[in-house]
């Protein structure tokens, strides 16, 4: 081995804390680079050859119902290569040891097995026998929620009889990856099941014989979803098609391609804080190991070493720094990677997830950590290249200090003299203070942006729950009812109150810009379900005529208060209007369109009728309840809000737990790693100094508040910078995060705050506390003899 | 007086270095200081010459420039005929790389190498070098190769440089005060290595010190005071480094 590698290697081993340190903030950034990215690679190649496998449709359509003549002429629409017509209706089911009802989604399937869209893969069991009208096969989270096995039985209410449903198989399709039920915030695979069915035995239940109500195509390679979609729709306008929607905007495929953008940008964007903080850390540590060896390097230029190699040899030292870290954290991500992947288990359903690190993702983290050592090595290369060899071999001149602004603002005499010093030292070197401030900043603005979703879940469902939606339960009828229906739902057992809704399927069109929801009919003072701005914080009335959208249905159809957007109902005679946006509100909840109620029924063309309710109940008669709404054949859905917290807060809760710890720890691993460092390179460049005044007889401790009292300084400086920083990022990620489906807000509250710089501070004084051993083993008189 | 009024040269020997008028500023800011006002002066093959003068005089100056570590302000320096006063650096590292052997009064040796291994930074980026066991066997320290620097002593530690210097064979030794952080016995035994490797290897051999005892082992003495040559003499009879005295 050459000699100046043997050099590099001893040299590391004396700065080998220094060294680590720097090492594992860049294996945190190399860490969520890999754990973020494999995970996003495993999941596209997973969905990818599951979507090819069991062929996931390009085109998807409802309407009310079509002859299955139709069924040539839509496959015979240029450009699709396959067509399936299912009979697809949700129901309410009857589980044992469930409560309340759940939903289920009945999708029809052939009776002999052949190669369908959208297929299914069955996890267990078997497939469904012919002249077997009650078998079914069942969704695999849902089987695994109520720990369902073939052979059981789930009770449902099949337009208005009640069926006991066979399970025969468990199951997974394409299509539904992410189960949720439309207008749930998560899934909720205990309330919300998909299970296939003989085709005939369903239509025969729904009176759909000779018919269907759903669409599914695969397109040709290269065809035009839209231009397909126009001549299915022309197709399906006369039968109650609902519009058909691409495989974009499909809702699983939509709701994990949103979740691999989210990987795919936070794996980029946050290791790059963590690889910047790792460049500024080994640029202040590589500076002073230039400095300390400024005569080494005179030497070796003195004995013809060119520049080319000394420059090589600081930048080996940065590279071996930043390889080990790199490698560490490689191995880490890896095995962290597989965990996140086994997570995003509880939300997506994959036949098999497979996990695996691809070779690209690991050069890029080599190249990343390439890239943050030379970065970080730069300056003090240039230095040592700079440096001439005549003048290095003279002992560095006094350092240049002056007078630091608190005395030149005259409170001087305020000063001790120990805190002189520290002012004058953290002014001398205003930019390495300044990095150092920073890097600090920067571990308190990861540790907020990790912990803030705590506080704005809180306040998500606290204005979703509490001041929005104040109902205990949400009920749609299978059909729109006269007036009279309300008052059904207020005599239904323990229903305190109840208002009325009517909701329209329709499409929103501003010029090009299009979007398919159900406008919300309300009463004008509602009282049970709000419409709520979040901006204000104050509960919005609704026009009489008019009509008030969500913010983010504003941004998609480009329109503001005053604007006309066109609706096209879905439904009955399919009206098509002009409609004056007259507010737009702040929501958290995506899309969404409000109008008065008695609006809504004028755009429908149509009486008092409503189609669900909203109601309050006396929570004792809950049971009773529940058991109504399973034998109402007129309810087809029902919501419980309390459901859908206690969904919401397990889902999340063990997630963000998780999220949390990993966030404090790595956001410590930047504090630690800034604050040693600091403090390492402060000891290393005034031990004279302060064995200096040791031997003048100031006491261990008073030296070691001039080191660390100078790292407090710094530290404090840092926490309001880091606030704001925190602020900022979280702010810009929450934007980033902004999807058409939810809105998550940004708040941090004081005492998230203020747990965040007691973390900062908790690590700064243990690292603080490390160099503090060194200085008491200081050895005065070697410290002294030196030469320089 | 210029090296040209020495009568006792011999016309026919090598001339190695040659400076003509070399002048060095340095700017400090508010000041300037003049380390070398208008130096003229010669060395010749397997010459031993001893630049003596007091600290500050400018003679470390002078050494640097001749080694290519620094440039002259103003005036002419040249190595076998091949002008380094205008030389860019690349030149200078190459030359510095190929021809010189420098040895420093702070020995300057890297700490976390062994000896051994100090003088295999030289041999490797050398042509035709010593062994750098041999190299240090020639110093006297065969049996110390494996010592890191704060193992040895001072003398051996700077005898460890000399061996480091003359690995690479090369046509001239610069010493810059070698026995200045020395005590006698130890300054003595460090100028007998540097006195035969002169001698033995027929290297040119340039040693500045501000120990006029050392004078005497040279073949040529220059003193310099105030960056200027002061005087110049020749030794009749040169004295044998062991028999000096300070």
């Amino acid at each position: 081995m050459a000699a100046l590698n043997r050099k590099l290697l001893r040299d590391l081993w004396r700065i080998k804390g220094q060294a680590v340190a720097i090492s594992l903030v860049i294996g945190v950034g190399v860490l969520m680079y890999i754990m973020y990215l494999s995970t996003f690679y495993s999941l596209q190649l997973t969905r990818s050859t599951y979507y090819e496998r069991q062929r996931f449709a390009h085109v998807f359509a409802s309407l009310k119902r079509a002859p299955l003549s139709l069924r040539n002429r839509i496959a015979s629409i240029p450009g699709v290569s396959q067509a399936e017509t299912r009979v697809v209706v949700d129901v309410t089911l009857d589980v044992e040891g469930l409560e309340e009802p759940a939903t289920g989604r009945l999708v029809s399937i052939p009776e002999q097995r052949r190669e369908i869209l959208n297929d299914i893969v069955l996890s267990s069991g078997r497939y469904i026998e012919p002249k077997r009208p009650d078998e079914v096969i069942v969704s695999e989270g849902f089987a695994l929620a109520h720990s369902l096995q073939p052979g059981d039985a789930v009770g449902a209410i099949l337009n208005g009889r009640r069926r006991s449903l066979q399970i025969v198989g468990i199951g997974l399709s394409p299509e539904y990856i992410y189960t949720i039920r439309p207008g749930d915030l998560i899934p909720d695979d205990a309330r919300f099941g998909i299970f296939w069915m003989e085709r005939r035995a369903l239509a025969a239940a729904f009176d759909m014989e000779g018919g269907f109500n759903d669409v599914a195509l695969l397109l040709m390679p290269g065809a035009l979803p839209e231009a397909v979609i126009e001549d299915l729709d022309e197709l399906l306008r006369p039968y109650g098609g609902w519009g058909a929607i691409p495989r974009d905007l499909q809702l699983s495929h939509w709701s994990v391609e949103n979740e691999l953008k989210g990987l795919q940008g936070a794996g980029v964007a946050v290791p790059m804080v963590f690889l910047a903080v790792a460049a500024f850390l080994l640029h202040v540590v590589l500076q002073r190991i230039v400095a300390v060896q400024r005569e080494q390097i005179a030497t070796l230029k003195a004995l013809g070493y060119p520049n080319r190699l000394i420059a090589m040899h600081y930048t080996y030292w940065a590279l071996a720094i930043s390889l080990g870290g790199t490698f560490a954290g490689t191995v880490g991500g890896a095995l962290l990677g597989r965990g996140m992947l086994a997570m995003y288990n509880d939300f997506f359903r994959f036949p098999i997830l497979t996990y695996s690190v691809e070779p690209d993702v690991v050069a890029g983290a080599v190249i990343i950590g390439i890239v943050a050592a030379i970065f970080g090595a730069n300056s003090a290369v240039r230095q040592a290249v700079r440096l001439q060899p005549a003048e290095a071999m003279r002992p560095e001149p006094p350092a240049k200090y002056r007078v630091s602004l608190v005395e030149r603002l005259g409170l001087g005499r305020l000063l001790s003299q120990p805190a002189r010093i520290i002012l004058r030292n953290i002014e001398r070197q205003p930019l390495r203070s300044l990095i150092a401030v920073g890097g600090i900043a920067c571990s308190m603005a990861i540790l907020i942006l990790g912990t803030f979703s705590i506080d704005s879940l809180d306040l998500m469902m606290d204005v979703q729950f509490r001041l929005a939606q104040r109902q205990d339960v949400q009920l749609t009828f299978v059909e729109a009812v006269s007036p009279a229906g309300i008052h059904s739902l207020e005599s239904l057992p323990g229903v305190v109150a109840a208002e009325p809704t009517r909701s329209a399927p329709a499409r929103l069109r501003s010029g090009k810009n299009v979007r398919q929801l159900a406008i919300t009919g309300l009463p004008e003072t509602a009282e049970l379900y709000r419409v709520f701005d979040v901006n204000s914080m104050r509960q919005v009335l609704l026009p009489r005529d008019g009509m008030v959208v969500s913010t983010s249905l504003a941004d998609v159809l480009d329109i503001s208060p005053g604007d006309e957007v066109t609706v096209e109902v879905l439904v009955g005679r399919r009206p098509v209007r002009e409609v004056m946006v007259t507010d737009v509100v702040g929501q958290y909840m995506g899309l969404a369109a409000y109008m008065e109620i008695d609006a809504v029924r004028r755009l429908l063309r149509e009486g008092p009728t409503l189609s669900g309710g909203y109601l309050t109940v006396d929570s004792a008669y809950l049971p009773e309840l529940f058991r109504s709404i399973k034998e109402t054949p007129a309810i087809a859905g029902s919501g419980l809000k309390g459901a859908a917290l206690e969904a919401f807060t397990e889902t999340f809760a063990e997630n963000i737990g998780i999220m949390i710890f990993f966030n404090v720890l790595f956001a410590s691993i930047i504090a630690f790693g800034v604050v040693y460092n600091a403090a390492r390179v402060s000891l290393a460049e005034r031990s004279r100094e302060l064995a200096s005044l040791r031997v003048m007889g100031f006491t261990r401790k008073e030296i070691s508040a001039i080191l660390l009292g100078e790292l407090g300084v710094l530290t404090l400086l840092a926490l309001p910078l880091g606030m704001l920083l925190g602020y900022g990022l979280s702010a810009l990620v929450v934007k980033a995060f902004e999807t058409e489906l939810y809105v998550i807000p940004f708040a941090a509250s004081p005492p998230t705050y203020a747990w965040c710089a007691l973390a900062i501070l908790v690590a700064s004084a243990l690292s603080g506390l490390l160099v503090r051993k060194k200085l008491d083993h200081l050895d005065l008189l070697e410290v002294l003899k030196s030469k320089e | 007086m210029t090296p040209e009024a020495s009568p006792s040269l011999p016309a026919d020997t090598e001339i190695v270095f040659e400076a003509v008028g070399v002048t060095k500023v340095y700017d400090m800011g508010e000041v300037k200081v003049h380390a070398l006002r208008g130096v003229d002066l010669r060395l010749y093959a397997s010459e031993f010459l001893v630049l003596l003068g007091p600290s500050g005089s400018g003679k470390s100056t002078l050494l640097n420039i001749l080694g290519g570590l620094d440039l002259p302000t103003d005036g002419r320096v040249s190595y076998r005929g091949r002008n380094l006063s205008g030389a860019d650096d690349a030149t200078r590292t190459e030359y510095r790389r190929l021809h010189v052997g420098f040895v420093f009064q702070f020995y300057n040796l890297i700490p976390s190498l062994t000896a051994k291994e100090n003088v295999a930074l030289v041999t490797e980026i050398s042509r035709n070098p010593l062994s750098p066991a041999d190299a240090l066997r020639i110093v006297g320290l065969g049996d110390r190769i494996n010592h890191f620097p704060a193992q040895l002593s001072g003398g051996e530690q700077q005898r460890v440089a000399i061996a480091r210097a003359i690995a690479k064979r090369p046509d001239v030794l610069l010493c810059d005060e070698p026995t200045g952080a020395l005590d006698i016995t130890t300054g003595v035994v460090v100028l007998e290595a540097i006195d035969r490797i002169n001698r033995e290897l027929g290297t040119a051999t340039a040693v500045i010190t501000h120990n006029a005892a050392v004078a005497e082992i040279a073949d040529r003495v220059i003193q310099i005071s105030n960056g200027r040559i002061a005087s110049e003499r020749r030794n009749e009879t040169k004295l044998p480094a062991r028999e000096l005295r300070w």
